[in-house]
């Protein structure tokens, strides 16, 4: 009785921890406007249709062919210029998706806005 | 509870699951070098078969291997623990033919360029439900055949059962992106895909160690392990760390820091606790029992050997300032290899060969030799592929301090990447021998006639 006992105490802190962290522990500090929030969702569906995950990182997500990018936007030696161009012709490991235009504006958006989150990767940097 | 060799009706259906995930493997080893190839030449493959499809492919392959060959062992051992045949042993066979037919679907859709892009369950997100579905015979045969009486129950049925329960909610947690109330908050997504995956590799721990600690009874035969205050301080630190360890993975995503501390000293506990049962265990077991079972015995040492290793590790790793640096680098890669393979498939290769053993003791006798030889081989070379991804995980640390573009860093890393490619091949032959042999240990014909 004492081992059920036991096991339901830790099972029913994992419901509260669970619920504690799609809440509170995990609020929105960023304010995006309407238009930016359907070019952000736009991007990240090409992410993930493209399967971007494999090859490069979000906040730790990912593999390592690629850089990370979750601060690339903002980072001095890349930055959104330096994204576009290998978003149109691909580079030396990166095949080219021969996404339009549109699309590499809408990938942008969504790297930007995942930037723009990163106060605590900043922060250590 | 009746002996290992009494036979039962589903016995061919958990052998033919066994198979399937062996050659799970095999393919994930094939995957995984030619993945490792495209590190050497960016080129290779580069437009038809590029990394984007090679490592979810590979990652998918090893991934099911392990949850595969823990079901199959499952199916073998429900039976013998319940001490009656499986309530629903049609439903093993169909469990076998959903999980080939899923299987072979994802392959394809990786293939074909068809993705969901999320990490570890890259496949379009209908799959998830049908994963699910999918595991429901071993959820019916497992809980209906054996009628766990928890309070009595051994540790091993305690951890089945968390594993099979918290793989559906896991699981069912990863998908939650489809809502935009978890979709529209990177942050939140992240921490929740992050909480639901390092819960999930939690769920397949509980599977693996249940299975471990059940061979390690058989072969033992002390029924007291499994029963021991000391076996269950380690499960419900074991689900502990299932619940709350994954904080350590979000060092870099905006969460407080007490949690991650705490996942922190629970997952070396674990370990910790883990590795001292098996170095009890191997203690109380007479030279004569370590003869007859040594295959599996020496596969659990090997276990044993790298929980030691992946302890160092994981503690390095997990100290807040030194993660800021390891962390997005092949150390952590290092980490997951040292546990997947290390670990996980020592684990379950000694599942695999205490059941060759028992079903076709002569058969297994003559590969015997080879197993053990190879099975050095494979940990030599796991060793070297371990250190050569730590040396280029090192290597990248220092280029980041420097400052160098991403380009530059890889060529430095380039030595390592050789090393790693050149270890992993002979690790993927090694594996790939150990496999072969396990599958005919279970599908030659005249292994059969033995059983006969």
């Amino acid at each position: 009785m004492k081992k059920q006992l036991i096991f339901i105490l830790l099972f029913i802190t994992y419901i509260i921890y669970s619920i504690i962290i799609y809440t509170k522990g995990t609020e929105e500090k960023v304010v995006v406007n309407a238009a930016d929030y359907t070019s952000i969702q736009k991007g990240k569906t090409l992410f993930q249709q493209h399967n971007c995950i494999s090859c490069h990182q979000l906040y730790g997500l990912g593999g390592y062919l690629g850089p990370e990018l979750t601060t690339a936007y903002s980072d001095t030696n890349r930055g959104e210029n330096y994204m576009r161009a290998f978003l149109k012709a691909g580079g030396a490991r990166m095949p080219n998706f021969h996404f339009t235009e549109k699309e590499i504006d809408n990938i942008i958006s969504y790297l930007k806005y995942v930037d723009a989150t990163a106060i605590t990767y900043k922060a250590k940097e | 509870m009746t002996a290992l060799t009494t036979q039962y009706a589903t016995d061919k259906a958990a052998k033919a699951i066994l198979i399937l995930s062996m050659s799970y493997l095999l393919l994930g080893l094939l995957l995984g070098i030619t993945g490792s190839l495209q590190y050497l030449y960016p080129e290779f493959l580069k437009e038809d078969l590029s990394f984007q499809k090679t490592r979810p492919l590979h990652v998918y392959l090893a991934i099911t291997w392990i949850f595969t060959a823990a079901q199959g062992g499952l199916y073998y051992y429900i039976p013998r623990v319940a001490g009656r045949p499986c309530v629903w042993k049609q439903g093993v066979v169909i469990h076998f033919f959903m999980q080939l037919t899923l299987s072979v679907c994802i392959v394809i859709c990786f293939f074909s360029g068809y993705f969901g892009g999320r990490e570890y369950l890259e496949f379009p997100p209908l799959f998830g439900l049908l994963i699910l579905i999918s595991w429901l015979p071993l959820v019916i045969n497992f809980f209906f055949t054996i009628r766990p009486k928890f309070g009595k129950a051994p540790v091993y049925i305690w951890s089945w059962s968390t594993g099979i329960l918290f793989f559906f909610i896991t699981l069912s947690e990863s998908y939650l992106w489809l809502i935009d109330y978890f979709s529209s908050n990177i942050v939140r997504d992240i921490t929740v895909q992050w909480k639901a995956l390092g819960s999930m590799v939690g769920s397949w721990n509980m599977l693996v160690y249940g299975t471990a600690m059940y061979v390690m009874e058989k072969i033992s035969g002390d029924t007291k392990i499994a029963q021991s205050k000391e076996a269950f301080f380690f499960y419900f630190l074991g689900l502990t760390n299932l619940m709350f360890n994954w904080g350590h993975h979000t060092y870099i995503v905006p969460a407080a820091p007490w949690v991650k501390m705490v996942a922190y000293i629970i997952s070396m506990t674990e370990l910790i606790i883990f590795g001292h049962i098996i170095w009890k265990w191997r203690k109380s077991v007479s030279a004569a029992v370590k003869n007859f079972q040594l295959a599996s015995y020496r596969f659990l040492s090997f276990a044993d050997g790298w929980i030691f290793l992946n302890i160092t590790l994981a503690l390095i790793m997990s100290v807040p300032a030194w993660n800021f640096y390891t962390h997005g680098t092949h150390i952590t890669v290092a980490h997951a290899m040292g546990t997947t393979i290390g670990i996980n498939t020592m684990l379950l290769l000694a599942s695999i060969y205490l059941i060759a053993k028992t079903e076709i003791p002569l058969q297994f006798q003559k590969h015997k030799k080879k197993i053990l030889a190879v099975s050095i081989i494979a940990n030599i070379s796991l060793l070297l592929f371990w250190i050569s991804l730590i040396a280029s995980g090192l290597v990248k640390i220092s280029g980041n301090l420097k400052n160098l573009p991403f380009a530059q860093i890889m060529l430095n890393t380039k030595i390592w990447f050789q090393i790693f490619a050149a270890s992993g091949f002979l690790l993927a032959m090694a594996l790939m021998f150990l496999l072969f042999a396990g599958i005919s240990c279970f599908s030659n014909r005249r292994n059969q006639l033995e059983r006969n």
